[in-house]
């Protein structure tokens, strides 16, 4: 099966998704005979600082809008966790304003928020960022298009083949069925693997809502056995 | 838990918080013995440069990284070394190359390539050899004056080799 069959992945090209139609390479994409991308991925080159998982603290003082725990494992296709891997992470304020000079919806922006975190998964292949739920926005994909409120991810995993540069949704958003980058992707469980879940267990009372995503990432294409073969 | 992988989205417009770090273009400082300048741009399908890219290169040993967001032109940079040569899953020897990886706006998921040198041991890489021999070029950098020039070009006629992950 290629890639470009592959019911979980979007397409390249996506004609509703405006931005694919010029960007999406139309000529097919050359398949390496097993193993030719199985070799490690590169370390994230610059230390992570303790709060950096914390995009409430980095100014001088918290942030408007809904402060929400988000928190994760990152496992490879086999259910082992991803260890000490970089997971970095962007969004828009509450309002649904990024801090980028070409931003230009007219929502505020908030001086106590710059919407970017990253951190290291621990030996259990966890995550946790603490920050405020991001906005919906208006884009100008079609007539009143909107975004529905989502979180970056990118993370590097431990394979070349496990890169992920992704974004995490909100579960009942209504904006999610008129979305063409999420519906881009043609199997249903495809894309309620970008859904987050609403979780109580780690929500700390009289202080913040919590939200888990876990992550999938590909592993090594080639099993040991097989290279020994 | 495992299944389903979990699937791509588009890096947006907006990543400039979250995903560039300083000198990220430099894999080696670049007064370091043997640090070679590679630059290039990113193309659309009109041939129009895409200003909202993110180029990310790794030798394909994953030891060095560099990431590098395109300018108003499309431009990128890297400063990192020429790898030697590596082995295929089979042992073949492949010629030397960085992989490069490039996500932008319009990308709902990322494309792969690899940057071959000019004037090496190219006629006999194993993976070059699965490529149509009118599309080689695309993947060989020209030297221009010491400075390794790649183009990407996402889409068109000389539209650039990607491979599929």
């Amino acid at each position: 099966m290629s890639d470009r069959e592959d019911p979980i992945e979007p397409p390249y090209l996506y004609p509703d998704y405006v931005g694919t139609r010029l960007r999406a390479p139309a000529k097919p994409l050359v398949r390496l005979p097993t193993g030719f991308h199985d070799f490690p991925a590169p370390l994230f080159p610059r230390p992570v600082a303790d709060l950096d998982h914390d995009l409430t603290r980095q100014h001088g003082g918290e942030p408007i809008g809904e402060r929400i725990i988000v928190t994760g494992r990152v496992v490879d296709s086999d259910g082992r966790p991803v260890r000490n891997t970089i997971v970095e992470v962007w969004q828009a304020n509450a309002a649904g304003r990024y801090v980028d000079q070409d931003d230009q919806h007219p929502a505020p922006l908030d001086p106590n928020f710059s919407g970017g975190g990253r951190c290291l998964t621990d030996d259990q292949g966890r995550y946790r960022f603490t920050t405020v739920k991001p906005g919906a926005y208006p884009w100008k994909n079609h007539r009143n298009a909107w975004r529905p409120a989502h979180i970056h991810f990118s993370l590097l995993g431990n394979h070349f083949r496990s890169r992920l540069v992704t974004q995490m949704y909100f579960p009942g958003d209504p904006l999610m069925a008129r979305d063409p980058i999420l519906q881009s992707i043609p199997d249903a469980r495809g894309r309620e693997r970008l859904v987050s879940c609403f979780d109580p267990e780690a929500t700390v009372p009289e202080w913040a809502l919590a939200y888990r995503w876990d992550i999938v990432l590909r592993g090594r294409e080639a099993t040991p056995f097989e290279k020994e073969t | 838990m495992s299944g389903p992988l979990t699937p791509s989205q588009t890096v947006g417009p907006f990543f400039g918080v979250g995903l560039p770090f300083e000198a990220g273009e430099q894999v080696v400082d670049p007064g370091s013995d043997g640090a070679i300048r590679i630059e290039g741009q990113v193309l659309d399908g009109s041939g129009d440069p895409v200003p909202d890219a993110l180029v990310e290169v790794a030798p394909p040993d994953g030891k060095g990284f560099g990431r590098c967001r395109t300018d108003v032109e499309g431009a990128f940079h890297f400063v990192t070394v020429k790898p030697g040569i590596v082995k295929g899953p089979s042992g073949e020897t492949q010629a030397p190359h960085l992989n490069i990886t490039v996500f932008a706006r319009g990308l709902l998921r990322h494309l792969v390539t690899r940057m071959y040198f000019p004037e090496d041991m190219n006629a006999n890489d194993p993976v070059l050899g699965l490529v149509p021999p009118e599309r080689r070029p695309t993947l060989i950098a020209r030297n221009d004056h010491g400075v390794f020039r790649f183009d990407i070009r996402l889409q068109g006629d000389q539209e650039t080799v990607f491979f599929a992950i």
